[in-house]
């Protein structure tokens, strides 16, 4: 069931030419989720920030 | 001056001076550090540990059993995936950081250990791949040697030496790198997580 899940890489790297440039399509793989995972770790809401700001605001109302 | 009378004493002083357990151990973080940017440099450290763990299987059994059986190909993958993470998330962690100027407030030594940890951990990476013994390894390290030639190393590192690049990857290297690791998490825990910019007031 999981041989759905291989993937056959007996074969030569598939590569991404732009000009001079030359990547393979793993390695450009990679730097790309590199940068997404960048971008989202900015704006991604962190689980405790809004619990931690509805508190905060709680507390202040309290006063 | 310390009143200690032996060098143990004065050791002992000075190391409950500069690393208090508050500091080294914590409770509680700022605010700030309640985002998903901050979490990439004690992932970095969850995937050390993974490949540490992982390399430690490797090294006791070897290559015979890492090419060969089912759970060796395992551990081997566990290994390659880890780093792969190890990589992954150590970049993240560095770019978060660089457009934090995370330097700022005395922590130049915690920047600079990181950019140390940086090149260790290229260097470790880079024997690791050269002792895969297989036609991958084959490939890096010829082609390697004569870089390395180029630029004048090659009479101290042989890539083609394939006892010398073991030695390296399993004991030299991570002790390096290990240590340099260690150095970094002291100094952070010791000068606190570096806040925003806008958060310092400056």
């Amino acid at each position: 069931m999981l041989r759905i899940l291989e993937i056959n890489l007996n074969h030569p790297a598939h590569y991404v030419s732009v000009g001079p440039f030359s990547v393979s399509a793993g390695n450009l793989t990679i730097i790309i989720s590199m940068f997404a995972i960048f971008v989202v770790a900015l704006f991604l809401p962190f689980p405790d920030h809004a619990q931690s700001e509805k508190h905060a605001a709680l507390k202040s109302e309290k006063r | 001056m310390s009143t200690k009378t032996s060098w143990t004493g004065r050791v002992r002083a000075a190391t409950l001076e500069k690393f208090e357990p508050e500091d080294l151990l914590p409770e509680v973080q700022p605010a700030y550090v309640a985002s998903w940017i901050y979490i990439f440099g004690v992932a970095t450290l969850a995937a050390l540990v993974m490949l540490v763990a992982s390399g430690l299987y490797l090294t006791l059994e070897g290559p015979a059993w890492w090419h060969t059986s089912n759970i060796g190909h395992y551990v081997n993958s566990v290994h390659l995936w880890s780093v792969e993470l190890f990589f992954v998330f150590m970049v993240v962690h560095l770019w978060g950081k660089f457009w934090m100027a995370a330097w700022r407030g005395r922590r130049l030594a915690t920047w600079i250990t990181g950019c140390l940890a940086f090149f260790a951990s290229i260097i470790t990476g880079f024997t690791g791949y050269i002792i895969q013994t297989n036609f991958d390894s084959q490939w890096i390290a010829t082609q390697a040697k004569d870089g390395f030639n180029a630029v004048g190393i090659g009479a101290f590192f042989n890539t083609l030496n394939t006892g010398q690049a073991i030695l390296l990857h399993v004991s030299l290297l991570p002790l390096v790198l290990g240590g340099i690791v260690i150095w970094h998490v002291i100094l952070v825990r010791r000068k606190g997580v570096v806040p925003p910019i806008d958060e310092a007031g400056e």
